[in-house]
Protein backbone atom coordinates (compact mmCIF):
# COMPACT_ATOMS: atom_id res chain seq x y z
CA UNK A 1 0.00 0.00 0.00
CA UNK A 2 1.43 3.12 -1.20
CA UNK A 3 0.81 6.61 -0.16
CA UNK A 4 1.50 9.80 -2.35
CA UNK A 5 0.21 13.23 -0.80
CA UNK A 6 0.24 15.23 -4.61
CA UNK A 7 0.81 19.18 -3.63
CA UNK A 8 -1.57 21.49 -5.26
CA UNK A 9 -0.78 22.56 -9.04
CA UNK A 10 1.82 19.10 -8.91
CA UNK A 11 1.69 17.83 -12.92
CA UNK A 12 2.49 14.56 -12.99
CA UNK A 13 3.44 11.55 -10.26
CA UNK A 14 5.03 8.53 -11.65
CA UNK A 15 4.17 5.78 -9.73
CA UNK A 16 5.55 2.21 -11.96
CA UNK A 17 3.19 2.41 -14.81
CA UNK A 18 0.89 4.57 -13.90
CA UNK A 19 1.00 8.38 -14.43
CA UNK A 20 -1.42 11.00 -12.90
CA UNK A 21 -1.98 14.53 -13.77
CA UNK A 22 -5.27 15.71 -11.76
CA UNK A 23 -7.41 18.81 -11.12
CA UNK A 24 -9.18 22.20 -11.96
CA UNK A 25 -11.15 23.99 -10.24
CA UNK A 26 -12.92 20.58 -9.16
CA UNK A 27 -10.16 17.72 -9.91
CA UNK A 28 -10.03 16.63 -13.47
CA UNK A 29 -9.88 12.69 -13.41
CA UNK A 30 -9.58 10.41 -15.51
CA UNK A 31 -12.90 9.68 -17.36
CA UNK A 32 -14.50 5.78 -16.35
CA UNK A 33 -13.10 4.02 -19.75
CA UNK A 34 -10.25 6.18 -20.80
CA UNK A 35 -6.95 5.53 -20.90
CA UNK A 36 -5.29 6.62 -17.52
CA UNK A 37 -1.98 8.59 -19.72
CA UNK A 38 -4.58 10.16 -21.97
CA UNK A 39 -4.95 12.79 -18.65
CA UNK A 40 -1.64 13.96 -19.23
CA UNK A 41 -2.82 15.73 -22.11
CA UNK A 42 -5.84 17.72 -20.08
CA UNK A 43 -2.81 19.89 -19.22
CA UNK A 44 -5.12 21.08 -16.46
CA UNK A 45 -4.29 22.85 -13.15
CA UNK A 46 -4.05 21.03 -9.80
CA UNK A 47 -6.56 21.95 -6.66
CA UNK A 48 -6.86 18.91 -4.23
CA UNK A 49 -4.96 16.38 -3.15
CA UNK A 50 -4.27 12.61 -4.86
CA UNK A 51 -3.47 9.38 -2.85
CA UNK A 52 -2.59 6.66 -4.68
CA UNK A 53 -3.17 3.02 -3.06
CA UNK A 54 -2.21 -0.16 -4.84
CA UNK A 55 -4.30 -3.22 -4.66
CA UNK A 56 -3.05 -6.15 -6.68
CA UNK A 57 -4.52 -6.33 -9.87
CA UNK A 58 -6.00 -2.76 -9.71
CA UNK A 59 -5.06 0.98 -8.55
CA UNK A 60 -7.04 3.34 -6.57
CA UNK A 61 -6.37 7.08 -6.92
CA UNK A 62 -8.37 8.96 -4.23
CA UNK A 63 -8.79 12.73 -5.21
CA UNK A 64 -9.74 14.96 -2.54
CA UNK A 65 -11.50 18.25 -3.61
CA UNK A 66 -10.77 21.46 -2.05
CA UNK A 67 -14.72 21.60 -1.89
CA UNK A 68 -14.82 18.47 0.16
CA UNK A 69 -16.05 15.92 -2.46
CA UNK A 70 -14.20 12.98 -2.51
CA UNK A 71 -13.88 10.84 -6.48
CA UNK A 72 -12.12 7.57 -6.30
CA UNK A 73 -10.85 6.01 -9.50
CA UNK A 74 -10.31 2.41 -10.42
CA UNK A 75 -7.92 1.50 -12.64
CA UNK A 76 -6.69 -1.77 -14.23
CA UNK A 77 -3.59 -3.06 -13.65
CA UNK A 78 -3.68 -6.02 -15.31
CA UNK A 79 -5.91 -7.93 -17.49
CA UNK A 80 -6.91 -6.32 -21.52
CA UNK A 81 -7.99 -3.20 -19.54
CA UNK A 82 -4.54 -2.77 -18.37
CA UNK A 83 -4.15 1.19 -17.47
CA UNK A 84 -7.78 1.66 -18.04
CA UNK A 85 -10.55 3.48 -15.38
CA UNK A 86 -12.71 0.32 -14.86
CA UNK A 87 -14.96 2.52 -12.06
CA UNK A 88 -15.25 5.54 -10.11
CA UNK A 89 -16.77 5.89 -7.09
CA UNK A 90 -17.41 9.68 -4.92
CA UNK A 91 -18.59 11.01 -2.13
CA UNK A 92 -19.37 14.09 -0.76
CA UNK A 93 -21.23 17.53 -0.15
CA UNK A 94 -21.73 17.57 -3.69
CA UNK A 95 -22.21 15.81 -7.23
CA UNK A 96 -19.27 15.76 -8.94
CA UNK A 97 -19.01 17.04 -12.68
CA UNK A 98 -20.80 14.04 -14.24
CA UNK A 99 -19.91 14.49 -17.96
CA UNK A 100 -16.00 14.77 -16.93
CA UNK A 101 -16.29 11.45 -14.72
CA UNK A 102 -17.96 9.47 -16.84
CA UNK A 103 -16.54 10.53 -20.29
CA UNK A 104 -17.29 8.68 -23.57
CA UNK A 105 -20.00 6.83 -21.12
CA UNK A 106 -21.97 10.09 -19.98
CA UNK A 107 -24.51 10.11 -23.18
CA UNK A 108 -25.64 6.64 -22.08
CA UNK A 109 -25.85 7.49 -18.80
CA UNK A 110 -27.71 10.46 -19.64
CA UNK A 111 -30.44 8.47 -22.04
CA UNK A 112 -30.76 6.04 -19.18
CA UNK A 113 -31.27 9.30 -16.69
CA UNK A 114 -33.64 10.51 -19.05
CA UNK A 115 -35.68 7.40 -19.40
CA UNK A 116 -36.49 6.55 -15.84
CA UNK A 117 -36.87 10.22 -14.87
CA UNK A 118 -40.18 9.82 -17.32
CA UNK A 119 -41.61 7.14 -14.25
CA UNK A 120 -40.38 7.79 -11.30
CA UNK A 121 -39.58 10.52 -8.90
CA UNK A 122 -36.91 13.21 -9.58
CA UNK A 123 -34.93 12.46 -6.06
CA UNK A 124 -35.35 8.87 -5.64
CA UNK A 125 -32.08 7.45 -6.22
CA UNK A 126 -30.52 6.57 -9.24
CA UNK A 127 -30.12 3.00 -10.34
CA UNK A 128 -29.31 2.25 -13.82
CA UNK A 129 -27.52 -1.04 -15.08
CA UNK A 130 -27.63 -1.46 -18.73
CA UNK A 131 -24.90 -3.29 -20.99
CA UNK A 132 -21.24 -1.63 -20.49
CA UNK A 133 -22.59 0.59 -18.00
CA UNK A 134 -23.63 0.80 -13.95
CA UNK A 135 -24.41 3.86 -12.06
CA UNK A 136 -25.77 4.07 -8.69
CA UNK A 137 -26.22 7.61 -7.00
CA UNK A 138 -28.46 8.28 -3.72
CA UNK A 139 -27.88 11.08 -0.97
CA UNK A 140 -28.98 14.55 -0.73
CA UNK A 141 -27.13 17.87 -0.50
CA UNK A 142 -24.26 17.86 1.70
CA UNK A 143 -24.49 13.68 1.94
CA UNK A 144 -24.00 12.56 -2.11
CA UNK A 145 -22.77 9.15 -2.68
CA UNK A 146 -22.65 7.01 -6.16
CA UNK A 147 -19.90 5.18 -8.43
CA UNK A 148 -20.30 3.63 -11.97
CA UNK A 149 -18.31 0.85 -13.07
CA UNK A 150 -18.24 -0.97 -16.81
CA UNK A 151 -18.58 -4.49 -15.69
CA UNK A 152 -16.70 -5.98 -18.91
CA UNK A 153 -13.57 -4.18 -17.66
CA UNK A 154 -13.46 -5.61 -14.20
CA UNK A 155 -10.08 -7.09 -13.57
CA UNK A 156 -10.81 -10.85 -13.12
CA UNK A 157 -11.36 -11.39 -9.35
CA UNK A 158 -12.35 -8.28 -8.38
CA UNK A 159 -15.57 -7.90 -6.86
CA UNK A 160 -17.66 -4.68 -7.67
CA UNK A 161 -17.76 -4.57 -3.64
CA UNK A 162 -14.61 -3.07 -3.86
CA UNK A 163 -15.76 0.10 -5.44
CA UNK A 164 -17.27 2.50 -3.41
CA UNK B 1 -42.20 12.75 -9.79
CA UNK B 2 -43.99 9.90 -10.93
CA UNK B 3 -45.88 10.10 -14.67
CA UNK B 4 -48.77 8.64 -14.23
CA UNK B 5 -49.90 8.99 -17.55
CA UNK B 6 -46.94 6.73 -19.03
CA UNK B 7 -47.67 4.22 -16.34
CA UNK B 8 -51.48 3.78 -16.81
CA UNK B 9 -51.27 3.06 -20.56
CA UNK B 10 -48.40 0.53 -19.66
CA UNK B 11 -51.32 -0.41 -17.21
CA UNK B 12 -53.59 -0.84 -18.69
CA UNK B 13 -52.05 -3.07 -21.03
CA UNK B 14 -50.66 -5.41 -18.26
CA UNK B 15 -54.20 -4.70 -16.55
CA UNK B 16 -55.19 -8.51 -16.63
CA UNK B 17 -51.43 -9.91 -14.87
CA UNK B 18 -52.23 -7.45 -12.12
CA UNK B 19 -55.67 -7.84 -11.58
CA UNK B 20 -55.07 -11.89 -11.18
CA UNK B 21 -51.48 -11.94 -10.06
CA UNK B 22 -50.99 -9.02 -7.55
CA UNK B 23 -54.23 -9.47 -5.45
CA UNK B 24 -55.64 -6.40 -3.89
CA UNK B 25 -53.78 -3.11 -3.29
CA UNK B 26 -55.08 -2.05 -0.13
CA UNK B 27 -52.09 -1.93 2.95
CA UNK B 28 -52.22 -1.42 6.72
CA UNK B 29 -51.26 1.37 8.39
CA UNK B 30 -48.47 2.59 9.53
CA UNK B 31 -49.56 3.05 13.17
CA UNK B 32 -52.02 0.59 13.43
CA UNK B 33 -51.62 0.37 17.60
CA UNK B 34 -50.18 4.13 17.87
CA UNK B 35 -53.01 6.80 18.84
CA UNK B 36 -53.32 9.50 15.98
CA UNK B 37 -51.22 12.33 16.00
CA UNK B 38 -52.42 15.99 16.70
CA UNK B 39 -52.36 18.16 13.36
CA UNK B 40 -52.16 21.98 14.63
CA UNK B 41 -54.97 23.88 13.08
CA UNK B 42 -54.32 27.45 13.75
CA UNK B 43 -52.04 29.60 14.75
CA UNK B 44 -49.68 32.81 13.11
CA UNK B 45 -46.81 29.62 12.88
CA UNK B 46 -49.33 27.28 10.96
CA UNK B 47 -49.72 26.96 7.35
CA UNK B 48 -51.89 24.24 5.69
CA UNK B 49 -50.00 21.34 3.44
CA UNK B 50 -51.94 19.22 0.97
CA UNK B 51 -50.94 16.23 -0.70
CA UNK B 52 -52.13 16.25 -3.97
CA UNK B 53 -51.45 15.64 -7.24
CA UNK B 54 -49.64 19.00 -8.06
CA UNK B 55 -50.14 21.90 -10.38
CA UNK B 56 -52.87 20.68 -12.91
CA UNK B 57 -50.75 21.90 -15.84
CA UNK B 58 -47.46 19.94 -14.82
CA UNK B 59 -49.18 17.06 -17.81
CA UNK B 60 -48.44 13.96 -14.92
CA UNK B 61 -49.96 13.17 -11.59
CA UNK B 62 -47.28 13.67 -8.73
CA UNK B 63 -47.32 10.43 -5.95
CA UNK B 64 -46.95 11.93 -2.71
CA UNK B 65 -45.94 15.25 -3.06
CA UNK B 66 -46.60 18.09 0.34
CA UNK B 67 -47.71 21.24 -1.23
CA UNK B 68 -47.78 24.71 0.45
CA UNK B 69 -48.92 28.41 -0.78
CA UNK B 70 -45.86 30.67 -0.30
CA UNK B 71 -46.21 34.96 -0.75
CA UNK B 72 -43.38 36.41 -2.49
CA UNK B 73 -43.66 40.62 -2.66
CA UNK B 74 -40.89 42.67 -4.27
CA UNK B 75 -38.73 44.06 -1.04
CA UNK B 76 -40.12 46.90 0.97
CA UNK B 77 -43.84 47.18 -1.41
CA UNK B 78 -46.97 45.33 -1.16
CA UNK B 79 -46.67 44.38 -4.91
CA UNK B 80 -47.41 40.71 -3.82
CA UNK B 81 -47.70 37.45 -5.43
CA UNK B 82 -49.49 34.03 -3.67
CA UNK B 83 -48.23 31.18 -5.42
CA UNK B 84 -49.57 27.56 -4.57
CA UNK B 85 -48.45 24.30 -4.96
CA UNK B 86 -44.91 24.46 -4.07
CA UNK B 87 -42.92 21.49 -2.46
CA UNK B 88 -42.08 21.21 0.49
CA UNK B 89 -38.74 19.41 0.88
CA UNK B 90 -36.93 18.79 4.37
CA UNK B 91 -34.19 17.71 1.94
CA UNK B 92 -32.97 20.59 0.63
CA UNK B 93 -32.36 24.58 1.58
CA UNK B 94 -34.11 27.84 0.41
CA UNK B 95 -37.00 28.72 -1.49
CA UNK B 96 -37.32 28.08 -5.39
CA UNK B 97 -39.85 28.96 -7.46
CA UNK B 98 -40.12 28.70 -11.45
CA UNK B 99 -39.87 31.90 -13.35
CA UNK B 100 -42.69 33.03 -15.88
CA UNK B 101 -45.65 32.06 -16.36
CA UNK B 102 -45.67 30.73 -12.59
CA UNK B 103 -43.80 34.12 -11.47
CA UNK B 104 -45.29 36.86 -12.66
CA UNK B 105 -43.46 39.49 -9.76
CA UNK B 106 -40.27 41.52 -11.14
CA UNK B 107 -38.27 41.08 -8.78
CA UNK B 108 -34.36 42.26 -8.07
CA UNK B 109 -31.64 40.97 -8.96
CA UNK B 110 -28.98 39.86 -6.52
CA UNK B 111 -25.04 40.50 -8.07
CA UNK B 112 -21.58 38.60 -7.60
CA UNK B 113 -18.74 40.25 -6.11
CA UNK B 114 -17.70 41.16 -9.56
CA UNK B 115 -21.04 43.15 -10.54
CA UNK B 116 -22.37 40.69 -12.91
CA UNK B 117 -25.98 38.64 -12.24
CA UNK B 118 -25.67 35.95 -9.61
CA UNK B 119 -26.73 32.81 -10.80
CA UNK B 120 -27.55 29.56 -9.31
CA UNK B 121 -27.05 26.03 -10.61
CA UNK B 122 -28.63 23.31 -7.55
CA UNK B 123 -27.77 19.42 -7.89
CA UNK B 124 -30.07 17.44 -6.91
CA UNK B 125 -29.94 13.37 -7.73
CA UNK B 126 -31.07 13.02 -11.17
CA UNK B 127 -31.76 16.52 -11.85
CA UNK B 128 -30.97 19.96 -11.44
CA UNK B 129 -32.48 23.22 -10.90
CA UNK B 130 -31.09 26.62 -12.64
CA UNK B 131 -31.59 30.63 -12.88
CA UNK B 132 -30.68 33.80 -11.72
CA UNK B 133 -31.12 34.67 -7.56
CA UNK B 134 -32.89 37.47 -7.21
CA UNK B 135 -34.47 38.97 -3.53
CA UNK B 136 -38.24 38.65 -2.45
CA UNK B 137 -39.90 39.63 1.35
CA UNK B 138 -41.42 36.02 1.70
CA UNK B 139 -44.38 35.52 3.90
CA UNK B 140 -45.82 31.74 5.01
CA UNK B 141 -48.81 31.69 6.46
CA UNK B 142 -48.31 34.54 9.22
CA UNK B 143 -44.53 34.38 9.12
CA UNK B 144 -42.71 36.63 7.03
CA UNK B 145 -38.84 37.40 6.08
CA UNK B 146 -37.69 40.18 4.23
CA UNK B 147 -35.19 40.48 1.42
CA UNK B 148 -34.51 36.94 0.96
CA UNK B 149 -32.50 35.70 -2.02
CA UNK B 150 -34.75 33.06 -4.02
CA UNK B 151 -34.02 30.99 -7.21
CA UNK B 152 -35.93 32.24 -10.05
CA UNK B 153 -35.80 28.22 -12.32
CA UNK B 154 -35.25 29.04 -15.86
CA UNK B 155 -33.67 27.10 -18.90
CA UNK B 156 -33.10 30.13 -20.62
CA UNK B 157 -32.38 33.38 -18.53
CA UNK B 158 -28.56 32.50 -18.46
CA UNK B 159 -26.81 30.02 -20.56
CA UNK B 160 -26.22 26.94 -18.61
CA UNK B 161 -22.85 25.88 -17.71
CA UNK B 162 -21.42 22.73 -18.74
CA UNK B 163 -21.05 21.13 -14.98
CA UNK B 164 -24.02 22.14 -14.05
CA UNK B 165 -25.78 19.92 -17.10
CA UNK B 166 -24.54 17.15 -15.27
CA UNK B 167 -25.66 15.14 -12.85
CA UNK B 168 -27.32 14.16 -16.28
CA UNK B 169 -27.55 15.76 -18.97
CA UNK B 170 -29.23 18.74 -20.19
CA UNK B 171 -32.63 16.78 -19.98
CA UNK B 172 -32.07 16.58 -16.54
CA UNK B 173 -33.15 20.11 -16.03
CA UNK B 174 -35.76 20.95 -13.54
CA UNK B 175 -37.00 24.16 -13.91
CA UNK B 176 -40.28 24.06 -15.49
CA UNK B 177 -43.60 23.26 -14.08
CA UNK B 178 -43.87 20.37 -16.47
CA UNK B 179 -39.54 18.82 -15.32
CA UNK B 180 -39.77 19.98 -11.56
CA UNK B 181 -43.88 18.76 -11.59
CA UNK B 182 -44.09 21.66 -9.17
CA UNK B 183 -44.27 25.59 -9.09
CA UNK B 184 -41.58 25.79 -6.68
CA UNK B 185 -39.65 24.18 -4.02
CA UNK B 186 -39.75 25.49 -0.03
CA UNK B 187 -36.63 23.69 1.13
CA UNK B 188 -36.93 23.68 5.21
CA UNK B 189 -34.19 20.80 5.48
CA UNK B 190 -31.86 21.23 8.80
CA UNK B 191 -28.84 23.79 7.31
CA UNK B 192 -29.54 27.63 6.99
CA UNK B 193 -28.05 28.12 3.83
CA UNK B 194 -28.16 25.81 0.67
CA UNK B 195 -24.36 25.69 -0.05
CA UNK B 196 -23.34 22.20 1.19
CA UNK B 197 -20.58 23.55 2.66
CA UNK B 198 -20.98 26.51 5.96
CA UNK B 199 -20.12 29.83 5.34
CA UNK B 200 -18.86 30.95 2.32
CA UNK B 201 -19.86 28.56 -0.77
CA UNK B 202 -16.25 27.94 -2.91
CA UNK B 203 -16.07 28.75 -6.45
CA UNK B 204 -15.20 24.48 -6.69
CA UNK B 205 -18.52 23.48 -5.89
CA UNK B 206 -19.63 24.74 -8.97
CA UNK B 207 -22.81 25.81 -7.48
CA UNK B 208 -22.92 29.87 -7.67
CA UNK B 209 -22.34 31.59 -11.15
CA UNK B 210 -21.64 34.84 -12.21
CA UNK B 211 -22.91 35.45 -15.78
CA UNK B 212 -22.32 39.38 -17.37
CA UNK B 213 -25.05 38.74 -20.01
CA UNK B 214 -27.57 35.98 -20.93
CA UNK B 215 -25.91 34.65 -23.37
CA UNK B 216 -22.38 34.87 -21.85
CA UNK B 217 -20.63 31.95 -20.80
CA UNK B 218 -20.97 32.23 -17.16
CA UNK B 219 -18.17 31.62 -14.75
CA UNK B 220 -18.22 29.79 -11.18
CA UNK B 221 -17.56 32.20 -8.44
CA UNK B 222 -17.67 32.19 -4.26
CA UNK B 223 -20.64 32.94 -2.66
CA UNK B 224 -20.79 34.20 0.93
CA UNK B 225 -23.37 32.83 3.56
CA UNK B 226 -25.81 36.05 2.60
CA UNK B 227 -25.25 35.82 -0.79
CA UNK B 228 -26.57 32.33 -0.62
CA UNK B 229 -30.18 31.13 -1.30
CA UNK B 230 -31.27 30.57 2.87
CA UNK B 231 -33.40 28.73 4.30
CA UNK B 232 -36.37 31.01 4.69
CA UNK B 233 -37.42 29.75 8.25
CA UNK B 234 -34.25 30.69 9.88
CA UNK B 235 -34.56 33.91 8.63
CA UNK B 236 -38.32 34.39 10.08
CA UNK B 237 -38.12 37.18 13.48
CA UNK B 238 -39.85 34.09 15.50
CA UNK B 239 -40.07 30.45 15.19
CA UNK B 240 -36.97 30.47 13.04
CA UNK B 241 -35.16 26.96 14.46
CA UNK B 242 -37.00 24.79 13.12
CA UNK B 243 -40.02 22.90 11.30
CA UNK B 244 -42.82 20.42 12.12
CA UNK B 245 -44.27 18.61 9.24
CA UNK B 246 -47.97 17.23 10.91
CA UNK B 247 -49.72 15.02 8.08
CA UNK B 248 -52.52 11.93 9.10
CA UNK B 249 -52.04 8.32 8.82
CA UNK B 250 -52.66 7.19 4.99
CA UNK B 251 -53.92 3.67 4.86
CA UNK B 252 -53.41 2.67 1.58
CA UNK B 253 -54.32 5.59 -1.23
CA UNK B 254 -56.03 8.90 -0.87
CA UNK B 255 -57.22 11.00 -3.11
CA UNK B 256 -55.67 13.86 -0.92
CA UNK B 257 -53.99 14.27 2.18
CA UNK B 258 -54.63 17.75 4.60
CA UNK B 259 -52.07 18.22 6.77
CA UNK B 260 -49.75 21.56 8.47
CA UNK B 261 -46.32 22.66 8.33
CA UNK B 262 -45.71 24.08 11.51
CA UNK B 263 -42.42 26.70 12.18
CA UNK B 264 -40.69 26.43 15.38
CA UNK B 265 -40.27 24.30 18.11
CA UNK B 266 -40.77 24.82 21.15
CA UNK B 267 -41.83 28.47 20.90
CA UNK B 268 -45.19 28.40 20.93
CA UNK B 269 -47.62 26.25 22.56
CA UNK B 270 -48.75 24.74 19.50
CA UNK B 271 -44.86 23.41 18.67
CA UNK B 272 -43.56 21.62 21.67
CA UNK B 273 -41.64 18.91 21.44
CA UNK B 274 -44.59 16.47 23.67
CA UNK B 275 -43.48 13.01 23.79
CA UNK B 276 -41.08 13.04 20.70
CA UNK B 277 -37.80 11.52 20.56
CA UNK B 278 -34.81 13.51 19.39
CA UNK B 279 -32.56 12.15 16.71
CA UNK B 280 -29.75 14.54 16.05
CA UNK B 281 -27.88 14.04 12.74
CA UNK B 282 -24.29 14.21 12.05
CA UNK B 283 -23.78 17.55 11.26
CA UNK B 284 -21.20 17.15 8.16
CA UNK B 285 -23.18 14.68 6.74
CA UNK B 286 -27.01 15.65 8.03
CA UNK B 287 -27.08 11.87 8.46
CA UNK B 288 -28.44 9.40 10.75
CA UNK B 289 -28.16 5.99 11.24
CA UNK B 290 -31.14 3.20 10.24
CA UNK B 291 -30.69 -0.60 11.29
CA UNK B 292 -32.50 -3.21 8.77
CA UNK B 293 -32.66 -6.07 7.79
CA UNK B 294 -29.29 -6.89 9.23
CA UNK B 295 -27.63 -3.99 7.75
CA UNK B 296 -26.87 -0.93 9.61
CA UNK B 297 -26.98 2.28 7.42
CA UNK B 298 -23.86 4.25 9.82
CA UNK B 299 -24.46 7.68 8.81
CA UNK B 300 -26.27 6.74 5.83
CA UNK B 301 -29.77 7.13 6.37
CA UNK B 302 -31.88 10.00 6.04
CA UNK B 303 -35.53 11.65 6.40
CA UNK B 304 -36.74 13.47 3.49
CA UNK B 305 -40.11 14.85 2.76
CA UNK B 306 -39.02 15.56 -0.52
CA UNK B 307 -38.41 11.86 -1.63
CA UNK B 308 -41.60 10.27 -2.55
CA UNK B 309 -41.27 6.68 -1.27
CA UNK B 310 -39.24 4.79 0.79
CA UNK B 311 -36.43 4.00 -1.24
CA UNK B 312 -33.47 0.87 0.27
CA UNK B 313 -32.43 -2.11 -0.58
CA UNK B 314 -34.30 -5.89 0.28
CA UNK B 315 -33.38 -8.01 -2.36
CA UNK B 316 -36.78 -9.99 -1.52
CA UNK B 317 -39.16 -7.66 -2.31
CA UNK B 318 -40.00 -7.85 -6.01
CA UNK B 319 -39.19 -4.64 -8.39
CA UNK B 320 -42.02 -3.68 -9.99
CA UNK B 321 -41.49 -4.72 -14.17
CA UNK B 322 -40.49 -1.20 -14.93
CA UNK B 323 -37.91 -0.98 -11.76
CA UNK B 324 -39.00 2.26 -10.28
CA UNK B 325 -40.80 1.17 -7.06
CA UNK B 326 -41.32 -2.19 -5.23
CA UNK B 327 -43.85 -4.55 -6.06
CA UNK B 328 -44.39 -7.29 -3.27
CA UNK B 329 -47.25 -9.87 -4.28
CA UNK B 330 -49.00 -8.89 -1.24
CA UNK B 331 -48.35 -5.68 1.14
CA UNK B 332 -45.22 -6.31 3.29
CA UNK B 333 -44.75 -5.34 6.60
CA UNK B 334 -41.29 -4.55 8.17
CA UNK B 335 -39.52 -2.97 10.65
CA UNK B 336 -36.14 -0.75 11.97
CA UNK B 337 -34.51 1.10 14.12
CA UNK B 338 -33.51 4.71 13.91
CA UNK B 339 -30.80 5.72 15.93
CA UNK B 340 -29.27 9.42 16.19
CA UNK B 341 -25.81 10.01 14.75
CA UNK B 342 -24.99 9.74 18.99
CA UNK B 343 -28.56 10.01 20.62
CA UNK B 344 -32.21 8.83 20.23
CA UNK B 345 -33.29 5.08 19.15
CA UNK B 346 -36.52 4.23 18.17
CA UNK B 347 -38.42 1.63 15.91
CA UNK B 348 -39.76 2.13 12.89
CA UNK B 349 -42.51 -0.29 11.31
CA UNK B 350 -43.74 0.33 7.91
CA UNK B 351 -45.41 -1.01 5.01
CA UNK B 352 -44.73 -1.69 1.46
CA UNK B 353 -47.54 -2.01 -0.91
CA UNK B 354 -47.34 -3.30 -4.90
CA UNK B 355 -46.66 0.22 -6.25
CA UNK B 356 -48.32 -0.80 -9.46
CA UNK B 357 -51.42 -1.92 -7.90
CA UNK B 358 -51.54 1.11 -5.96
CA UNK B 359 -51.38 3.06 -9.17
CA UNK B 360 -53.54 1.11 -11.41
CA UNK B 361 -56.39 0.62 -8.62
CA UNK B 362 -56.35 4.62 -7.26
CA UNK B 363 -55.48 6.32 -10.65
CA UNK B 364 -56.43 9.39 -9.14
CA UNK B 365 -54.93 9.31 -5.90
CA UNK B 366 -52.37 11.60 -4.60
CA UNK B 367 -50.98 10.04 -1.50
CA UNK B 368 -49.85 6.18 -0.84
CA UNK B 369 -49.03 4.84 2.51
CA UNK B 370 -47.37 2.09 1.39
CA UNK B 371 -45.02 3.41 -1.73
CA UNK B 372 -41.31 2.20 -1.69
CA UNK B 373 -38.52 1.59 -3.98
CA UNK B 374 -35.05 -0.25 -4.62
CA UNK B 375 -31.79 1.83 -3.96
CA UNK B 376 -27.86 0.84 -4.37
CA UNK B 377 -26.83 -2.81 -2.35
CA UNK B 378 -24.47 -2.44 0.44
CA UNK B 379 -22.13 -1.98 1.51
CA UNK B 380 -21.62 0.28 -2.50
CA UNK B 381 -22.31 3.55 -1.54
CA UNK B 382 -26.32 3.06 -0.04
CA UNK B 383 -28.42 5.32 1.75
CA UNK B 384 -32.12 4.15 3.85
CA UNK B 385 -34.33 6.96 2.85
CA UNK B 386 -37.68 7.64 4.48
CA UNK B 387 -39.70 9.48 2.18
CA UNK B 388 -43.07 11.33 2.26
CA UNK B 389 -44.36 7.66 3.75
CA UNK B 390 -42.36 8.31 7.04
CA UNK B 391 -43.79 11.21 7.69
CA UNK B 392 -47.84 10.12 7.33
CA UNK B 393 -48.90 9.63 10.56
CA UNK B 394 -46.29 11.10 13.00
CA UNK B 395 -45.15 14.77 13.38
CA UNK B 396 -41.97 14.76 12.08
CA UNK B 397 -39.40 17.79 13.68
CA UNK B 398 -36.62 19.17 11.90
CA UNK B 399 -34.28 21.36 13.52
CA UNK B 400 -31.95 23.66 11.90
CA UNK B 401 -27.88 23.90 12.47
CA UNK B 402 -26.77 26.39 14.94
CA UNK B 403 -29.90 27.31 15.94
CA UNK B 404 -31.24 26.68 19.74
CA UNK B 405 -34.10 23.95 20.00
CA UNK B 406 -35.58 22.06 22.86
CA UNK B 407 -34.16 18.45 23.25
CA UNK B 408 -30.49 18.74 22.59
CA UNK B 409 -28.04 20.27 19.77
CA UNK B 410 -29.12 20.88 16.46
CA UNK B 411 -29.54 19.79 13.54
CA UNK B 412 -31.87 17.13 14.85
CA UNK B 413 -34.81 15.12 13.58
CA UNK B 414 -37.46 14.76 16.49
CA UNK B 415 -40.71 12.09 16.01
Amino acid sequence: MIFIPASVKSKVLVLGTVCLILSTPFPAWAALGADITSVQSDQLRMQGTIRTTAKGSYAVHEIQSSAGTVVREYIASTGSAAGKVFAVAWQGPYVPDMRQLLGSSFEQYAQAAKAQRNTRMRRAPVLIDEPGLTVQMSGHPRSFSGRAYIPEMLPQGVPVEDIR
Amino acid sequence: MRDLRKFLGFAAYFGVVFSVGCGGGSSSSNNSTIPPNTIASSGTNVVPITVNSGPSNSGFLYANGAFVNVTLCVPGTSTCQTIGEVLVDTGSFGLRIVSSPVLTLSLPQENASDGNPMVECLQFLDSYTWGPVQTADIQIGGEKASAVPVQVLSDTDYSVPSACSSPSGDSGSANTVATLGANGILGVGQLPQDCGVNATCPATANQYYSCASPTASCTPVAATAGQQVPNPVSLFTTDNNGVIIELPAVSGAEATVSGSLVFGIGTQSNNGLGSATVYNSDPSTLNFNTSFNGTNYSDTAFIDSGSNGYFFNDSSIADCSDSDFFCPSSTVNLSATTQGFSTGTGTVNFSVANADTLFTEFPNDAAFGGLAGPASTPPAPAFFDWGLPFFYGRNVYTAIEGATAPGGTTPYWAY
